[in-house]
Formats: C-alpha cells, structure tokens, sequence
C-alpha cells in the first residue's frame, strides 16, 4: 500500500469517526469535551493510528467507535475499528502473513493461547490496571504459560434462571440464594400443582445438545471447586469422575424429574428458542438459560423483559442468579473477550491500558447494551435489568469460569457432550452410562 | 478490499490496462506456441505412435481432471482413515476398530443397512404399482405430476416440512401443529413424540425419502412400460393371460433392466443420505447414519481420522452396487 492510500484511508477514518463523534455526541458534548485531564496519560501520541481487529460488527461496533470518540479528540490517536465475522480464520492468515493489528479482540481465551509467540507481554503498567479492576480469574485467562498478555473486555453470563415476576408475587414465591431452596421452590411449585417447576429445551439442530452442557457447566462450578472445573474441562480427571458424577446427579434432579420438567423426554424435541416459552404466559416457573434468551422470548412470545422488582407486567420477564451450593459459594459462568497487543508501540499500549479503565468501561456502558466485569463499573450505568443482574453476578463471584464445553476438545465439546446429553433425557440414558461414552471419546495425544 | 479500491482509483486507466494487455499478449503467444510444437512434434513421429497419441490428446484432459478430482481424494481418504485424529500419526486399524466397537456407531450402521434396504424397495414396488395403475389412466397427468412434485423439493426443504408433520406438543393445553399428532388424537389415541421413539422415528425419517424418491421410480418405470410392445401383450392375451399374468410374466420381465437401474440408484442416493436426517433429528434419538456421522466425525469434531473411515465403509458399501449397475448395462448394451 502506498503512502498516498494510506493517507486517503486515514483522512477517510477519520471523517468517519468525527461524523459518529457529530452524530452520536453532539448533545452530551458539553460535560464531555471541556475535560482532556483524565486523559493525561496518555499524551505524546498525536496523529498515530491503531487498528483493532475484531469479532464486533456494526451494530455493537458503532458503539464502540463511540465510545472512543473522548479519548480520540484528547490524545491525538486514531482508533481504527476493524471488526469481521471471519476473524477466527483471518487473524492466522495476518499474523503469518507479517501484516498482524496493533491489538486483536480474541472471543475464546484458547484461540489467545494459539497467538502467545507473536504477542506484546503486557506491561507492567496494564498488569497493575487489570490487578486493580478485575478477578484473579479473568487475569488468567488473558495469562499463558505464566506470561500475562490480554486484558479483559466485554462480559457476558450464563448461570441466570428466567422466570416471571409477576407470577412469582402472585404465588408468594420467593427467589432463592442457594442450590438446596432453589430444589426446595421447585417442590413446593411441584406441590402447588398450578404451575410446572421448569421447563427447558435442548433441541438445536445438528448442536441439539448444548443446553444440557451448559447445564452441566454451570452445576459443576457449584458442587465442585473451581480447580476441579479446570481438571475436568481439560481432561485432567477423566469424565467419568466422582466428582462429575456427583455434578450430573444434581442435573438430573431438576431435569430428569417429571414432576418439575413434564415430560423428561421431550426437552430433546423442544428447541432451545421454544424452552422457555412458558415463563411467559406462566405455565412454567423458571427457565435456566444465558442473557440472550431474553431477546428471543420477546421476538418469539411477547415477552417483555422486566427489572426484577416490576411484578405488574403479565408478560414480564427477569433474571436471578442460578444459586450456588451455599451463600458462600457463588461461582459465574460465563465468557468474554480479550485485547491482546501484537505491537509494541506507545500509543497502542495506551489504548489497550485505557480499555481496563473504569473511566472507559463506565462511558462504554452507559451507551447501553454492554457490560463487563471490571470491579469500577457502576450498575448505574447499565440501563438493561438483566445485564444489570449480570454485573451484579460478576461483583459477587466467587469463582468464574468459562464455558467448558468451548474449551474442550470439538470430539468431546462439540460432539459427544451434545450428544450424550441429548440422550441422558430423551433415551432416559444413565447417568454412569453418558460419563463412560463421553470419556472414551475423548481424544487420545 | 477496500486498499486495492483506492489503488486502482489512484491510477490511471492505462496504467491498470496495460500490464493486463501485455500479459494477455504473452499468454497468447505462449499458447500459440506450445500448440504449434506439439503439431511440428505430432508430424514428425511415426503412424503407430501417432495412433497412440491420438487417443493419448483425447484421453488426457478427462484422466487429468478424474486423477484430481475422484482417484486422489479417495486415496487421500484412504490413508487418512488409517491416521489419527489431525492426520499427523499412523495408527493402523484403530478408526475401523473404533467403527464396529463404539455402540453409538453400531446403530449408525445399522440405521444405514435399514435405510438402504427399506427405500429401495417400497418406493420402486410404489413407483411400480403407481406407473401400472396410471398407464391405463384415461388422463394420468395429474396423478402422475402430483405425486413427481416432491421430487422437485430439496431434501433439506423436505426435512423441515416433515418435521412440521411429526411435531410433538408436550403441552395438553396447547394446540398441536403436527398433522400426525392432530389425527392421532382426533381417533382419541395418545400421540407419541414421533421423532423421539426409536426404531420408529428411523422409518419416519425414512418415509420422507420414500415420499421423494417415489415419483422418480415412477417416471422411469412408466417410461419403460410404455415401450412393451404392444404385439407382445396382445399375443399374451389371445395365449389368455388374464390381467395379473400379463404384468407379471410380460411386463415385468420386459422392464427387469430398468426397475433393476432404479432400484440401484435409489439404494447409492439412500446411502449418501444425509440432509434429511441431520436437519430432522441431528442424529440423535438413535437415527444417526453413516454420512451424517461422517460428516460431524470429520467437519464438526475435527476427528479426519474416524471420519475417513466411515467414508471408506461408505464407498465400499456403495462399490458393489455399481459394480453390478456397470455390468448390467454392459449386458444390456451386448444384448442389442
């Protein structure tokens, strides 16, 4: 590319960017532009560029431009977000090909490691930033061989139980705090007789399966330890463990119980977007199921999704947090992203330091739809009731783990776990049978 | 994308032009050349040889593409079933052992033998009995066209209609949307989950093929009948054949060859079957199948090794069938 391109591409960049920043700030100007102060920091780079590569498209990426729009017109650095559906592909084909970005948004902490030869080391500066705003938990999983590279970004969380609060207030139901109240509210609801405890559906063509290992997932982060977790999602005990076995017990208590699920079998036949269908008109109680399920049963049914203290809305939908084995015990599971740096220059450094600043994370919030698990982010800022019970899942985790089934090998992960899973409600397979099959699926190097 | 955009607008256009043309120019020449050489060479060389490379020029392009595109992907296949996982080790028998060994794959093989036995034989006994029943329909049309249009819809596009068909609602209270469900209650029968209860859901899978393969057999068959000289009926007639006789001593034997070519082609589609089972049930509910699993051995779980297996089992399947449709048309050519 030569060097007139480039200035075109930079004048082109930069036009783009002011007319969001015209755009989407010109009314919150006033309280906004007057303060380059906090800014300080990160001087010294005026008319650099750093490019992003990234999984974020348009519409969330149109968010993110914005929210650079501050720290753009204070420092002189240019942001240049390039998000693609193909990053997964295209990031071996750049870093191989000499052409790698300047930072680089990985989705999956195992796509990170591939990478660890090409990366910056963090700083020691961006590690003291990530020690002050995040878990231990997130820190590792942007650490590789003991070498910390990627800071965390964006959040999201799984271990959220849907349910309508209304009817939770009409029967005088209360949300419980731990594993054994959750089983205690479903036998009661079961007694009551007006209302079926759970309901779940499995069903996702060819991934039909997946429903239940995150079920599975998210049971073995609250029955066994955090290191246990890790043990069994990188074949460190073998499948068919104790431990494991204890974890697809308590699934089964709830899901292959026919007075709490119905019919047992057919959550196999149910798709995963129908499985909780019925928290909405009120034939069932509650819902196991990551955020975005929300979005569906809105499109899908009607549904509206509600802060946990509204109970007038018939159609009302809300969160709370899938309790752990006891109050102390409150693991999260989850996923994230994380930025990761392939050059060493200053004003990337700069950037990639001010993306774990709660100054940052607080402003990107507050453009709503978005949160993450830095410890500064006020709840305030997050408008949406159910990533505002995320946030809160976030603070107060004990442990947090990535989805396990991701990081598994795709024999297992994507294969037989979805798979046996499936099976384990639709053939009533054993408990002891599913384990066996799917360790001895696991691969062997 | 964007970059070469901007360096293509940064130029002129003779400068975009020009490269192109010459390399055009050079190709040209090249081409001319090697074509005049392989004239000047083909001249030289005596009649015998020329003979052979007559055929040799012919022959080339088609053994050329056949080499790239069948004999070295199998091979390939081949050696990659007896590999591991990522292709990187040799190890010997283990895919093949893992293949006859694993429960899970034992029903696979299973479902395909009843697959390819089951389709074949009632949508060619059912296109038979279509064609003979229409042949002597005053305007068969119609009958004929509706029962060819499934043939027109995808295999996937049929899947997802059926699975309509054999929709299974939980929920007494809600309303059923699956015909098979609404029918099954009307008659105050409990419906099954249909997709759910094996082995039935395997020949609920398996009717959806027969419910597309059927109009097919029936063009064919339809077209051979046609072509029994009427003389031969009618000898058969005075000989008094009655009706049943004739279509079994006369018209089947005329057409033997053809419902033998329907019968083998919709036993090689059966085992390639694939879409109908993933996009009904995934595989699960015991109804998996070679080409399904094959398909998410080596594509979804990355496991080249135990997929390449299934492919070979595959193709060895598929083997004899062609074998014996080759010679049967080669029998059927001499007997002209």
């Amino acid at each position: 590319m030569s060097f007139k391109t480039k200035r075109v591409l930079a004048a082109t960049a930069s036009a783009v960017v002011a007319t969001l920043f015209l755009a989407g700030c010109a009314p919150a100007s006033d309280n906004s532009s007057a303060n380059c102060d906090n800014y300080a920091d990160y001087k010294g780079f005026e008319g650099t560029e750093v490019e992003v590569y990234t999984t974020i498209i348009a519409p969330e990426a149109d968010l993110f431009v914005e929210s650079f729009a501050d720290f753009e017109r204070c420092t002189g650095i240019t942001v240049n977000w390039n998000g693609t559906q193909e990053f997964e592909a295209q990031i071996a084909v750049r870093v191989e090909g000499g052409t790698a970005p300047d930072l680089a948004i990985f989705p999956q902490p195992g796509l990170l490691a591939k990478f660890a030869d090409s990366l910056v080391p963090a700083s020691a500066k961006l590690s003291e930033s990530v020690d002050a705003n995040y878990s231990p938990d997130w820190k590792n999983y942007g650490t590789v061989d003991g070498t910390f590279f990627a800071a965390p970004l964006g959040a999201n969380v799984k271990s959220f139980v849907w349910y309508n609060p209304k009817v939770f207030k009409d029967n005088n139901y209360s949300i419980p705090t731990t594993w054994q109240e959750l089983l205690d509210l479903s036998d009661k609801i079961a007694a009551d007789g007006q209302i079926q405890p759970w309901c779940a559906g499995f069903g996702s063509g060819e991934a039909t399966g997946w429903v239940g290992t995150d079920w599975m997932e998210d049971i073995m982060l609250r029955t066994a330890d955090a290191e246990t977790y890790d043990a069994w999602v990188t074949h460190g005990i073998p499948f068919n463990d104790p431990a494991v076995a204890t974890a697809i017990a308590e699934a089964g208590k709830i899901l292959k119980n026919p007075d709490y699920v119905g019919d047992v079998a057919s959550i196999a036949t149910t798709t995963f977007q129908d499985g909780g269908a019925g928290i909405v008109d009120g034939t069932c109680a509650m819902h196991r199921q990551a955020s975005f399920i929300g979005g569906i049963l809105a499109a899908d049914h009607g549904a509206v999704i509600v802060d946990p203290s509204n109970t007038e809305e018939a159609n009302g939908i809300s969160v709370f947090y899938f309790p752990g084995a006891d109050a102390n015990n409150k693991p999260a599971l989850g996923g994230g992203e994380f930025v990761a740096a392939f050059s060493d220059r200053g004003e990337v450094a700069a950037l990639q330091h001010y993306l774990t600043t709660p100054m940052w994370n607080n402003n990107k919030a507050k453009l709503g739809g978005w949160f993450s698990a830095n410890k500064g982010l006020d709840e305030a800022n997050v408008a949406d009731p159910v990533n505002k019970v995320a946030v809160q899942i976030l603070k107060n985790a004990t442990t947090f783990r990535f989805d396990g089934s991701d990081v598994m090998p795709a024999a297992v992960g994507a294969g037989t776990f979805w798979k046996e899973m499936t099976a384990w409600v639709a053939e009533d397979k054993s408990d002891k049978a599913v384990l066996d099959a799917i360790e001895k699926s696991w691969p062997k190097n | 994308m964007i970059n070469t955009a901007f360096v293509a607008a940064r130029k002129t256009p003779w400068e975009v032009i020009f490269p192109n043309l010459l390399l055009l120019i050079v190709s040209l020449t090249a081409f001319a050349a090697i074509v005049y050489l392989v004239f000047l060479l083909a001249s030289r060389v005596n009649v015998r040889t020329q003979e052979w490379l007559k055929y040799a020029v012919f022959l080339a392009p088609a053994v050329l593409l056949l080499l790239i595109g069948l004999v070295y992907p199998t091979l390939r296949t081949l050696v990659m079933s007896f590999m591991n996982a990522d292709s990187t080790e040799f190890v010997g028998l283990d895919n093949y052992v893992w293949s006859f060994t694993i429960p899970e794959i034992l029903i696979v093989l299973r479902n395909t033998a009843i697959w390819v036995l089951v389709v074949p034989i009632l949508s060619t006994l059912l296109g038979l009995a279509i064609a003979y029943l229409t042949d002597r329909m005053k305007r068969p049309g119609i009958v004929k066209s509706l029962i060819f249009l499934p043939m027109a819809i995808s295999f996937v596009g049929a899947g997802v209609i059926w699975k309509f068909m054999y929709q299974f609602q939980p929920n007494l209270d809600k309303p059923d949307i699956g015909l098979f469900s609404a029918v099954t209650k009307a008659l105050g029968l409990t419906a099954p989950n249909w997709l759910l209860e094996a082995p039935m859901n395997t020949l609920l899978l398996i009717l959806v093929m027969i419910w597309i393969q059927t109009g097919f057999c029936m063009v064919v068959i339809s077209a051979a009948m046609k072509n029994v000289p009427d003389e031969v009926v009618e000898a058969a007639m005075l000989d008094g054949a009655g009706n049943w006789k004739r279509f079994l001593r006369v018209t089947i034997p005329m057409i033997r060859s053809t419902v033998i070519v329907v019968l083998t082609t919709t036993a090689i589609g059966t085992l390639k079957v694939f879409d109908i089972v993933r996009t009904m049930t995934g595989g699960n509910f015991e109804t998996n199948v070679i080409a399904n699993e094959m398909y998410s051995q080596s594509f979804r779980q990355m496991n080249y090794g135990q997929g390449s297996a299934l492919a070979v089992i595959l193709l060895l399947c598929v083997l004899p069938i062609i074998a014996y449709n080759i010679r049967q048309l080669r029998r059927e050519r001499t007997e002209r």
